[in-house]
């Protein structure tokens, strides 16, 4: 079995492992890209639209270029990447993070690394996730498996096709069987409002005339050797419709119904999960439970940018570099939701450095506040015209901003 | 026209078995499935376990078979490389009045011969099983009870059939069939044509409707569904051994299974059918799967669920029917099985074996027969030395395909070439989209390496042949 020693190993070649990546090499530590497809880039490989890029380079670029525009980097950079190569295990020995890893070309792998970075991504909610009865023919595919088949395979999975969830995935989706002769009969939300952002409801469904029915869940996926058809039930004042189901009759079903960080690795490894964000619990400077491992991008919390992503992640590494280097926080300052958040990430702030926050909002809300509380006092506000679950929301958190905190302070950040 | 001492109709645990058997014997044996695979019917759809030999009596056939059957797996495991193991069964009470059925449960298996069943108190039952409801009041222990993978179980069996010598004809739906002299003429629905001496009736949920184109007994199987949900492996609700409830007059109620391959299973569920194609999963059923498992492990948490599934028991009558015609000549049926079919299997075969032997088939034993089969190295079982030593063999054991499962090329490119050339025969053979991701992340791996294997278009990918086609244009 073959041993290799790095400062640090970032798990996943994705957007947020090559940042990361990038950023820990550029402090002068020797890091290895464990990637386990056969090239760097991870989903956006498939993600052939455009949309990518807006904050980071300030131009639209598709998800290969922005892939591209990072793997130039680590080239660059001379960064080792091992690709084809499945992480199997990851374990404290002797005080090193052992990476335990396989590969056709090289067999086991043992890695031994004072760091490690996660960004393992995440992986799509299924059928079975939201229990949807029926049969089990052939035809149900999740969005991600469809656009990989499509974009990539070169393949038609069917070509009368209804959307369950309103997810980006989904959403775009439904232009990409549109633009290739097949008929989307609808997209299918059980929620009153769209988990996708709002640029893609305009330019994938609207665009193209495909119905979008809000308050309604499928109820009933039939048909024996391949899908036949959907049941689609109204829910009105959150109770199931029965008499008002009706039927699509349709040979493929696409499901866009959330995403979930792949923590496998990292719940095997001990490191605690949050079960808000099924990403792992994170301090300032989003390190795991498991001292010297830290993560980033959807592996830590699900996203809706690349351009958030890798903003997290090079911050992941930079974190990542500065604890090689000896630093440690002097104290942290326990961060909490507040009123109609869901999540904020990460779960501690650092009063000596400039910390960025991000957060989900348990609501669709007009002209809201967003309140940050040390010990029940607002140190700093900032208003949004609008707010919804499935738009991230994001502030900075200067140290002056909680220059007031003590030892058992608390900062807690709502939404009003 | 190829003629054949026995035919035996349908490739499930039955059939297999009985094939297997028969393989032992200087005889022509052809295996008819009517599905694209073998075990794809009952055999595939169930709750995977070896009984532990109480819930029956020993007057009736069912409980001799079993506890005959339950003796076998050991050996059979050893032999034949799928997924088994004696985890033990519990059965729960949760109220006082339950322990005398409990009790009953107790003395039955005593009087059956069972090995090492006990009477368990709260104390006990909640050591045994920490996850348990600790509303539990006591229960019933039955060490010997287990565990397995069904369709591993069944593909083991048909690979040694085959191995020695059995003919296996998947895609033959039998048609018709006549009496020509000593020969029984059997015509597939696609116009296939083979000739047997003694015909086994293993046809499960259709086994109504081969005895009358056999002319035989005229019975009728109604099917009754069975629908369960399967939990993801890192659930923090699995328990250590199967967690039965005390028995309703018409099933062994909702159990929570620790899988063999460590997930867990929760169902099955029991209510008529709409027909034998009805494998549909309902809403209701689903939820009362949830309510009930929660009874006896009240963690299992909804947000652990991967998949849901639903399957047929093939019923008829109260005891198996395993028997000769009175009707037809040379013809054997092995009808009713339900519960606990799988574990009765293996002495279902032997039983037959004898049932044929009465009815005038010469058994000569085979002097080379061969009880292994050829094993598979597993990429998830192997540590990490040993997966090194597996990846400088055959490099595909590199490429791990299904990350949730932890299943290799090489171990995908096996199942192909024993030939399960379908996602779902895949799935069963290797555990490949049969994890959290259902497939999300891999199935385009796998059609693939089946394409590239097999040589098949995309438009012959199918997820279990038919008309399930995977894909639908390219381009």
């Amino acid at each position: 079995m073959k041993q290799l020693n790095y400062d640090a190993v970032v798990i996943g070649g994705g957007a947020a492992g090559m940042a990361a990546a990038v950023e820990l090499d550029s402090h002068g530590h020797s890091v290895l890209i464990l990637e386990r497809e056969d090239s760097l880039g991870g989903i956006l490989m498939q993600c052939i639209h455009n949309g990518f890029g807006l904050i980071e380079f300030n131009e639209e670029l598709t998800g290969p270029e922005f892939a591209q525009r990072f793997e130039a980097k680590v080239r660059a950079k001379n960064i080792q990447a091992s690709l084809k190569t499945t992480v199997l295990d990851l374990r404290e020995e002797n005080g090193f993070k052992a990476v335990y890893c396989v590969s056709p070309a090289e067999g086991m792998m043992r890695i031994e690394a004072r760091a490690v970075v996660l960004a393992m991504g995440c992986r799509e909610r299924n059928r079975g996730n939201i229990r949807i009865p029926g049969t089990r023919p052939a035809g149900v595919y999740t969005a991600g498996l469809a656009q990989r088949l499509v974009n990539i395979e070169g393949y038609i999975p069917g070509k009368d096709v209804v959307i369950i969830g309103s997810g980006d995935i989904g959403l775009i989706m439904a232009r990409r069987m549109s633009w290739s002769g097949c008929k989307v009969h609808a997209v299918i939300e059980i929620l009153p409002y769209l988990s996708g952002l709002t640029r893609n409801i305009v330019q994938c469904l609207n665009d193209f005339g495909i119905p979008l029915y809000l308050s309604h869940l499928v109820t009933d996926i039939y048909g024996k050797d391949r899908v036949e058809g959907i049941e689609v039930t109204p829910i009105e004042s959150g109770a199931l419709m029965r008499e008002k189901a009706f039927k699509i009759p349709c040979d493929t079903v696409l499901l866009s119904v959330g995403l979930v960080p792949e923590n496998e690795l990292s719940r095997n490894a001990g490191i605690e999960i949050q079960p808000t964000t099924n990403g792992p619990w994170v301090d300032s400077a989003l390190m795991t439970t498991l001292p010297g491992v830290f993560a980033c991008g959807n592996v830590l919390h699900v996203h809706d940018l690349v351009d958030y992503v890798v903003e997290e992640a090079r911050r992941a590494g930079a974190n990542a570099a500065s604890w090689l280097s000896g630093y440690r926080p002097a104290r942290e300052i326990r961060l909490k939701t507040g009123a109609n958040i869901r999540y904020v990430m990460p779960m501690r702030l650092n009063p000596e450095r400039e910390n960025r926050v991000y957060m989900r909002s348990l609501v669709v809300k007009n002209n809201a506040r967003l309140e940050v509380r040390l010990d029940g006092a607002v140190v700093k506000s900032r208003k949004l015209a609008h707010v919804q679950p499935s738009e991230m929301l994001s502030l900075t958190v200067a140290p002056a901003d909680i220059a007031a905190a003590g030892r058992d302070s608390v900062i807690e950040i709502a939404l009003v | 026209m190829e003629q054949f001492d026995v035919a035996i109709i349908g490739a499930g645990v039955c059939g297999a078995n009985i094939a297997r058997k028969l393989s032992q014997y200087e005889l022509d044996v052809a295996l008819l499935e009517k599905e694209i695979d073998v075990s794809l019917g009952t055999s595939k759809a169930n709750s995977g376990i070896v009984h532990g030999g109480f819930h029956d009596h020993i007057s009736t056939l069912k409980a001799r078979l079993e506890l005959q059957g339950a003796l076998m797996f050991d050996r059979l495991h050893e032999e034949l490389d799928f997924p088994f193991e004696r985890c033990g069964i519990l059965v729960a009470a949760l109220h006082e009045d339950e322990m005398h059925a409990i009790e009953q449960l107790y003395l039955q298996g005593v009087d059956n011969g069972v090995i090492g069943i006990e009477m368990c108190s709260r104390e006990r039952m909640l050591e045994l099983e920490p996850k348990l409801n600790p509303d539990v009041v006591g229960g019933l222990y039955a060490p010997s009870g287990g565990i397995l993978e069904p369709y591993r179980f069944v593909f083991s069996l048909v690979e040694s059939a085959k191995k020695n010598g059995v003919r296996v004809k998947t895609e033959f739906e039998v048609a018709s069939a006549e009496r020509e002299g000593d020969y029984w003429h059997i015509r597939s629905t696609s116009g296939q044509e083979i000739q047997a001496r003694f015909v086994v009736n293993s046809a499960g949920l259709h086994a109504d409707r081969i005895s009358a184109a056999f002319d035989a007994e005229r019975f009728e199987i109604a099917p009754r569904k069975g629908e369960y949900y399967l939990l993801d492996r890192m659930t923090k609700s699995k328990p250590s051994r199967v967690i039965f409830p005390v028995p309703t007059e018409v099933s062994k109620g909702i159990l929570v299974i620790p899988t063999v391959e460590g997930t867990v299973l929760i169902g099955p569920t029991a209510s008529p059918a709409q027909g034998k194609e009805d494998f549909a999963t309902t809403r209701d059923q689903l939820e009362h799967i949830l309510h009930s498992a929660r009874m006896m492990v009240p963690s299992i948490s909804e947000s652990d669920v991967i998949t849901s599934f639903a399957g047929l028991r093939a019923s008829y009558g109260t005891d198996f029917y395993i028997k000769l015609s009175d009707e037809a000549p040379a013809f054997v049926q092995v009808a009713g099985i339900q519960s606990p079919g799988l574990t009765a299997s293996p002495a279902i075969g032997d039983y037959v074996k004898d049932l044929l032997k009465k009815a005038g088939l010469r058994l000569v034993e085979k002097s080379e027969w061969d009880p292994y089969v050829h094993k598979v190295p597993r990429a998830r079982d192997a540590d990490p030395y040993a997966l090194d030593g597996l990846v400088a063999h055959d490099p595909a054991y590199g490429d791990i395909v299904c990350r949730c499962e932890r299943v290799s090329e090489a171990e995908i490119v096996a199942a192909i070439r024993a030939g399960h050339t379908t996602l779902d025969g895949i799935k069963y053979y290797t555990r490949a989209q049969m994890g959290r991701c259902q497939g999300g992340f891999c199935t385009y791996k796998i059609i693939r390496i089946l394409m590239r294997e097999t040589g098949m278009g995309f438009d012959e990918v199918t997820k279990r042949g038919g008309d399930s086609t995977v894909l639908r244009g390219s381009l």
